[in-house]
C-alpha cells in the first residue's frame, strides 16, 4: 500500500454496484413477510375482541390492555383500581431477569478476565470450553438442570450423603431455581462480551498506573473500568433480555409462584382456554420493554462513539 | 505519428473524489512497444490513473483511448488491458496453471488452447517446475512472476503493472527490472508501469511521464528527464540536485544570464523563469569541480565529508547559507579539501539548468 | 519484555493474576459442565429408576432406538434434521446475497433498514415471534405443519448465518474481483469464480451456525407446528412434561454430542480458514 493509498482510499469498491436492492431482495421477503408483518399484525390483535375457542372477532376494542392493567371487579362494574396480578407477573420477570443478570455478572466477570489474561494458545482453548455448553440444545441444558438440583437429584444425595444437609434443600420450583436456569442458559452471552473487551485492554497502561503506585483497587475503578465497561453493559444486556422473555427456565424449573412473562403469554395461546387479545396485549408490552432497553443502550453507544 | 502507433490516449482527463480532485486534466500517448513508466510521490494520482485505465475508476471529463477507440464506457472485464496488481491478487484456491489460465478461459479460449498458452507463458517467466502449486507455497517473487504470466497469458493490447516490485526485498528487485524489461521487449506490448521508485523508473523506462499532486509535470525519457528536468519539482524529486536561488539578468534563445549568490554572473540553458526575475539553478552533484577558493563560480566552506564507497560527498554551504552538495569521484588522484577551508566550486558548462519553482 | 520484568519485581500488583479469579472461571465451567455431565453419566444408568444408580448399561440407548416410544423420537429427530438442513441452506443463500450487498454493493437506498431487518430476529424475544408466527399464519390461513415450522426457522436463522459470512467477507480484499474482472470475467463469473471459493470457510461456519440454531429452537417450534407433527425438542419437552425418564437422559446424551461435534467441527473449520489467510 506504500505509494498511491491515498489514490485507493476512495477507490471503487462497489464490485457489484448497483445490485444492493436485488440482493436484499430475500431478506426483505423472509424477515419482512414472516416477522416484520406478524409482529405487526400481532399489534393490530392486541386491539381486538378475544373468541372463546382462541382466535379474535375484529371488533377494535381496547379490553385487552383494559384487562391488563386496570381491576373493575367480577361483573366489571366496580370503580376501576389497577390490577396487579399481570404487573406483578411482568415485574416479576424482570427482577429475576435482573437477578440472573447479576449473577452472571458475578461469575461471568472474573471469567472473562481469567481467559482475556492468558496467552494466545490457551485462550482459545478457554473459550471453546465456555462456549460449547451454549450449542447444547437449550431444552437439554435446561432439563439437565432439573434432573440436578430436584429434590431426589444427585446434588441433593450427594449432599445428603456427605452429610452437609438433613434434608434436600428444595431448590426446584424456587424462584432461586428459575435464576439458575437463566443464569445457565445465558451465562456465555455475559463472558464473550466482557473477554473481547478485557482482550482489547492494553496491560502496560495498567503497569503505568501501579508504578504511580496505585494499587490494585484503584487501577480496577480508575484505569480499567473505564475501559472494560462497554462490554459488561453489552453483556448484561445480551443476558437481561433474553431472560425477561424466557419461557423454558421457568417452566421446567419454576412453579405456580414463579410463573414469567414468557409463560403468561404462552398460556394465553394454547389450548381453548387462551385470550388472544390478550396474550398479543401482553406480547406487545414486553416487546416494548425489550425494544426500549436495546434503544438506550444504542443510545449511549453512539454517544459513546462521539 | 498515425494512431496505430499510439496504444493508449489519456486527452485530458479529471478525476474528482467528492471536493478532492485526484486528476486535473492530465493528457498522455503511451506508443505501442513502449515501456512507458507513470511516476510519482504517493498520492500524485498515479495510481488513480493507472486504475482508470483498466476500468476501476470511471472518469469525470476526458477519454482514454484504445488505439483510437474510447474505452470510457466499457467495464473491466470488456478491455483488452491487464493488470499486475501490487499485491499481486493471485486467486489462492487456484494452483498457478489456473490462476494463469483464468483470464484465457474468460476470454473464450478453449480448454487445450489455454493450457498451451498457459505453458508457454510459464515457460516464458520460467515457473513451469511450479506449475501445480497454490500461490501460498510460492515465494514472493515466484508470485510476483505468476501474477506477470497471468495477465500477459491473453495477450492484452496493454499490461498495467501497478508498483509490481514494491513486495520484494532489494536484491531480488534488482534482478526483476531487467527480467521485465526484456519480456516487455519479447512480448512488444505496451506497459505502463508505476512506481514511487525514481531509480526503478530511470533504469527500465522507454518514457517517464512524472507527476505530481494530480498534475503531469514532464514527459520524456530518462535522460531527459534527468538532464533537462522542466520545473524545480522534476529536478528534485529524480535523482540528487543542488538548487540555488539565483536572480536573472536576462533570457535569449534558451540562455539564462543569473547572478550566483556569491554575486557572480553566471550564463546557462534556461527551461522556465519565475515571473518576478527569480529562479533555481538546479546542478547535479557530480557535474561540479573544486578549484582554489575564488578560481571558481562560487566559493563555499566544507562541512562534512560523507564515504559512499564509490563516490565521496562534500556537504558544503555557500557564504549566503545555502546548501551544495558536491560528488567526488573515490579515485587515488581525488584531493579532498579540510573540514570548515573555503574551496572553489566550478560549474561545468551547460550542466546547470535554470528552473522555476 | 516490559511486564515481564515487572512481574518479577511486584508480582502482586499484576492485574494479569487477581486472586480468586482462577478459582471462579474453575467454578463457572464446573456450573456449565456439572449438570450435563451428570446426565450424559445417569444415560448409562442400568436401573429403570432415574434416581438410583444401578450400574453401567448402554439399556436405555436401545430404548431410545427399540423401545416402544422409538418411532416417535425417530420420526421427531428426522423432521428436526431436514427442517434444520434445509432452513441452514436457505438461510446460507439469503444470508450471503445480503452480505454481497452490505459488503459489495456500495452505498444504496434501504441499507440501513435492510440491516436493521437482519437483525430483527435477534432482537424480538423468541416468546413474541413465537406469537406472532402463529397469529399470522392463522390469519392467512396456513396449513401448521413442517411448511410452517420451515418458514419460521429460516427467518431466525438468517442473522446467524450472516454473522460469519459477512465476517468473512470484510476480511477478503475485493482485489481478488477486481483481478478477476481484469482477466475478462463478468461480475457474477467474479463472484462464482473467485468470492465464493475463498469464502468457503465463512459460507460453511454460517450454514453450522444456522442448522445449530434451527436444531435448539423450542419456543417457535412449539407454537407453529401445528397437531401431530413433532421436532426432537417438542417430543422432548412433551415427555419431560410427564416427569424426566431415563430414555430422555439417553435422547438428551445423543443431542449433547451431536451439538459439541458440530461445534469443534465448525471452530476448526474457522481455524483452517484463518490459517488459510495468514499464510496468503
Amino acid at each position: 500500500m506504500a505509494a498511491g493509498a491515498p489514490d485507493g482510499a476512495s477507490s471503487k469498491s462497489d464490485i457489484y454496484a448497483g445490485n444492493g436492492p436485488r440482493l436484499m431482495l430475500p431478506v426483505w421477503v423472509f424477515i419482512g413477510l414472516f416477522l416484520l408483518l406478524p409482529v405487526a399484525l400481532m399489534g393490530v390483535y392486541s386491539f381486538l375482541t378475544k373468541e372463546f375457542r382462541g382466535g379474535v372477532i375484529w371488533d377494535f376494542t381496547l379490553t385487552a390492555y383494559d384487562q391488563f392493567f386496570l381491576d373493575r371487579g367480577l361483573f366489571g362494574d366496580d370503580p376501576a383500581k389497577i390490577e396487579w396480578t399481570y404487573i406483578g407477573i411482568f415485574w416479576r420477570s424482570i427482577w429475576q431477569a435482573g437477578m440472573a443478570t447479576i449473577m452472571c455478572l458475578l461469575i461471568g466477570f472474573p471469567t472473562a478476565w481469567f481467559i482475556a489474561t492468558r496467552d494466545a494458545k490457551t485462550r482459545s482453548i478457554w473459550l471453546f470450553l465456555i462456549t460449547i455448553p451454549y450449542w447444547v440444545n437449550l431444552l437439554i441444558r435446561t432439563v439437565s438442570m432439573k434432573f440436578l438440583i430436584r429434590d431426589t437429584g444427585p446434588l441433593n444425595e450427594f449432599l445428603m450423603w456427605s452429610g452437609v444437609i438433613n434434608e434436600p434443600l428444595g431448590l426446584i420450583n424456587t424462584n432461586f431455581a428459575v435464576q439458575l436456569g437463566l443464569f445457565y442458559s445465558y451465562l456465555p452471552f455475559m463472558v464473550l462480551p466482557i473477554y473481547a473487551a478485557v482482550e482489547r485492554y492494553d496491560f502496560s497502561l495498567s503497569e503505568a498506573a501501579a508504578d504511580l503506585y496505585a494499587n490494585v483497587w484503584t487501577i480496577l475503578r480508575l484505569v480499567i473500568l473505564p475501559v472494560v465497561k462497554p462490554g459488561i453493559i453489552a453483556g448484561c444486556i445480551l443476558v437481561f433480555v433474553p431472560s425477561l422473555g424466557a419461557f423454558l427456565a421457568p417452566d421446567l424449573l419454576g412453579g405456580a409462584k414463579t410463573f414469567m412473562i414468557g409463560s403468561l403469554i404462552e398460556e394465553q395461546f394454547k389450548g381453548n382456554a387462551g385470550n388472544w387479545p390478550f396474550g398479543a396485549a401482553a406480547s406487545m408490552i414486553l416487546l416494548s420493554i425489550v425494544m426500549a432497553v436495546l434503544l438506550i443502550y444504542a443510545r449511549s453507544q453512539t454517544k459513546g462513539d462521539k | 505519428m498515425t494512431s496505430s502507433d499510439i496504444a493508449i490516449d489519456i486527452d485530458n482527463v479529471v478525476k474528482r473524489y467528492g471536493a478532492f480532485t485526484a486528476l486535473h486534466g492530465v493528457s498522455m500517448q503511451i506508443h505501442a512497444n513502449e515501456f512507458f513508466t507513470l511516476l510519482g510521490p504517493s498520492g500524485c494520482g498515479k495510481t488513480t490513473l493507472l486504475r482508470s485505465i483498466a476500468g476501476f475508476e470511471d472518469v469525470n471529463e476526458g477519454a482514454i483511448r484504445l488505439y483510437g477507440n474510447d474505452i470510457a464506457p466499457l467495464p473491466p472485464h470488456k478491455r483488452p488491458i491487464n493488470t499486475v496488481f501490487q499485491q499481486y491478487a493471485l486467486f489462492p484456491h487456484m494452483t498457478v496453471t489456473e490462476n494463469v489460465m483464468f483470464g484465457l478461459r474468460r476470454s473464450g479460449w478453449s480448454r487445450i488452447e489455454a493450457a498451451t498458452r498457459a505453458d508457454d507463458v510459464l515457460k516464458l517467466v520460467q515457473l513451469s517446475n511450479f506449475a501445480d502449486r497454490k500461490p501460498a507455497q510460492l515465494s514472493g517473487g515466484q508470485q510476483q512472476r505468476v501474477a506477470l504470466a497471468r495477465a500477459l497469458a491473453p495477450r492484452p493490447k496493454v499490461l498495467l503493472l501497478d508498483e509490481p516490485l514494491s513486495a520484494l526485498d532489494l536484491k531480488l528487485r534488482q534482478a526483476v527490472r531487467v527480467e521485465l524489461k526484456q519480456i516487455q521487449r519479447e512480448t512488444g506490448i505496451a506497459f505502463i508501469f508505476v512506481t514511487h521508485d525514481q531509480e526503478e523508473a530511470l533504469t527500465m523506462s522507454d518514457r517517464i511521464a512524472v507527476m505530481s499532486s494530480g498534475h503531469v509535470q514532464q514527459i520524456g525519457t530518462p535522460r531527459e528527464i534527468y538532464e533537462t528536468p522542466i520545473n524545480r519539482f522534476v529536478a528534485d524529486f529524480i535523482g540528487e540536485t543542488n538548487l540555488l536561488n539565483v536572480t536573472v539578468q536576462s533570457v535569449s534563445e534558451g540562455t539564462a544570464q543569473v547572478i550566483l549568490p556569491s554575486g557572480h554572473p553566471f550564463s546557462c540553458p534556461a527551461a522556465t523563469v519565475n515571473s518576478d526575475g527569480t529562479g533555481h539553478l538546479s546542478v547535479r552533484p557530480e557535474r561540479i569541480e573544486l578549484c582554489p577558493a575564488g578560481g571558481g563560480d562560487l566559493d563555499v566552506k566544507v562541512e562534512s565529508q560523507v564515504y559512499l564507497g564509490t563516490d565521496i560527498q562534500l556537504h558544503t554551504r555557500v557564504a549566503d547559507g545555502e546548501k551544495m552538495i558536491v560528488r567526488l569521484q573515490n579515485a587515488q588522484s581525488t584531493i579532498l579539501p579540510e573540514i570548515d577551508t573555503v574551496v572553489g566550486l566550478k560549474i561545468e558548462a551547460g550542466a546547470a539548468r535554470l528552473l522555476a519553482d | 519484555m516490559a511486564s515481564k520484568k515487572y512481574l518479577l519485581k511486584a508480582p502482586k500488583n499484576d492485574l494479569r493474576r487477581l486472586p480468586g479469579f482462577t478459582t471462579v472461571t474453575l467454578l463457572c465451567l464446573f456450573i456449565l459442565y456439572a449438570p450435563l455431565m451428570v446426565v450424559a453419566i445417569y444415560s448409562f444408568n442400568a436401573s429403570t429408576s432415574i434416581t438410583n444408580w444401578g450400574g453401567w448399561s448402554l439399556a436405555w440407548y436401545g430404548d431410545v432406538f427399540f423401545g416402544p416410544e422409538a418411532a416417535k423420537f425417530q420420526q421427531a429427530a428426522i423432521n428436526s434434521l431436514i427442517i434444520a438442513v434445509c432452513a441452514a441452506f436457505a438461510a446460507t443463500i439469503i444470508a450471503t446475497a445480503a452480505a454481497v450487498a452490505m459488503n459489495r454493493t456500495g452505498a444504496f437506498r434501504g441499507k440501513t433498514s435492510g440491516f436493521m431487518l437482519i437483525n430483527l430476529p435477534l432482537m424480538v424475544p423468541e416468546v413474541v415471534t413465537a406469537v406472532a408466527s402463529l397469529v399470522f399464519f392463522s390469519t392467512i390461513g396456513f396449513t401448521t405443519g413442517l411448511g410452517t415450522i420451515l418458514l419460521a426457522h429460516i427467518v431466525f436463522c438468517i442473522p446467524f448465518a450472516y454473522l460469519p459470512i459477512s465476517a468473512r467477507m470484510q476480511s477478503v480484499p475485493d482485489l481478488y474481483e477486481q483481478a478477476a474482472m481484469d482477466l475478462y470475467a463478468t461480475p457474477l463469473e467474479a463472484f462464482k469464480l473467485v468470492l465464493l471459493p475463498i469464502m468457503m470457510p465463512g459460507l460453511m461456519s454460517g450454514f453450522l451456525l444456522a442448522f445449530i440454531i434451527s436444531l435448539d429452537d423450542f419456543l417457535i417450534t412449539n407454537f407453529v407446528k401445528g397437531a401431530g407433527i413433532e421436532t426432537l425438542p417438542t417430543a422432548v419437552f412433551g415427555s419431560v412434561k410427564q416427569g424426566i425418564k431415563p430414555n430422555i437422559m439417553a435422547i438428551s446424551t445423543l443431542m449433547l454430542g451431536v451439538s459439541v461435534v458440530f461445534v469443534s467441527l465448525s471452530w476448526l473449520i474457522g481455524r483452517a480458514g484463518q490459517s488459510q489467510q495468514e499464510t496468503k
